[in-house]
């Protein structure tokens, strides 16, 4: 069962990214471009994800357990880390280079061409190497 | 064109209702950068990652056969490998490092005010900002 809404939730998010223009990268970078012909469809995409997952978190409180789960996640340590801002601040800059975050360079795969697999497979070798890049710099700092 | 924002709350309205589902079925947070270092982390527990390679084959499938019945929508991609892959890896590195991406901290995190979602939704959005300025703007590059 788990699988299968998990399945069932990738593909609705897979179409909201698609029919919201999300995989444009056009109206991305559109968005971000605040100096030139701004476009404002990103923000009517944040509002209108944000407002249903704001309900599931208030009916989330008033409930003991998901439906097919243990627990819901925990909070997080609320801690404002170097590697939050220095690992956000990385994510920013590609974003604005390509106009695609993961989802919809993800939702894009099947249809987006050569392009759309050249990111892929660079953000999924980054994705694998950070852990042993960070180490690695963390033992020299220290 | 001035139907993008409708197509923009609605594809929103989607994207937040599959993360509500995920939260309330499964207890999970939908967050792509995350489900994808899940699968490709070989040290993520069996299930979790059965799970989130589920959810990943809903995130390319879906869409995928949308466009083989719909038609392509437009993705605008550039088609310059060098930069394609300097924003994978950007995209890639950062947001495991940051521990999220636009759904994860944004949509996720903001939605239940968390400090880190919404601090970490600022500075990439500050950093694509200034990267499609720089880019766009002064270099003329994107």
């Amino acid at each position: 069962m788990r699988g299968l809404v998990s399945f069932c939730v990738g593909g609705v998010f897979g179409m909201g990214l698609l029919l919201s223009g999300m995989t444009n990268t056009k109206k991305v970078q559109g968005w971000l471009d605040l100096t030139g012909a701004w476009d404002p469809t990103l923000a009517f995409v944040m509002g209108g994800a944000i407002l249903p997952m704001a309900i599931a978190w208030q009916l989330s409180r008033q409930k003991a357990t998901p439906r097919f789960g243990d627990a819901f996640p925990q909070r997080p340590d609320p801690d404002i880390t170097s590697s939050l801002a220095i690992g956000s601040i990385l994510f920013g800059i590609g974003w604005g280079l390509s106009g695609l975050c993961p989802g919809p360079a993800m939702a894009s795969l099947g249809f987006g061409g050569g392009s759309s697999w050249i990111f892929f497979v660079a953000m999924a070798f980054a994705m694998s190497l950070q852990p042993y890049v960070t180490n690695a710099v963390t033992k020299v700092i220290q | 064109m001035p139907l993008d924002w409708i197509w923009g709350l609605v594809g929103g309205l989607l994207i937040g209702t599959a993360a509500a589902a995920y939260l309330l079925l499964n207890g999970k947070i939908m967050g792509a950068s995350g489900l994808l270092s899940g699968v490709l982390d070989r040290s993520t527990q069996g299930k979790s990652r059965i799970e989130a390679l589920f959810f990943l084959s809903g995130l390319v499938g879906v869409p995928f056969i949308w466009h083989l019945v719909v038609g392509a929508p437009d993705t605008h991609l550039i088609s310059n490998t060098a930069v394609l892959i300097i924003a994978g890896l950007c995209v890639g590195f950062g947001t495991r490092l940051a521990n999220g991406c636009t759904s994860g901290h944004g949509v996720c995190g903001i939605s239940r005010l968390s400090v880190r979602g919404i601090i970490a939704t600022a500075i990439y959005v500050s950093a694509g900002v200034l990267c499609v300025y720089v880019g766009r703007h002064l270099l003329g590059l994107i």
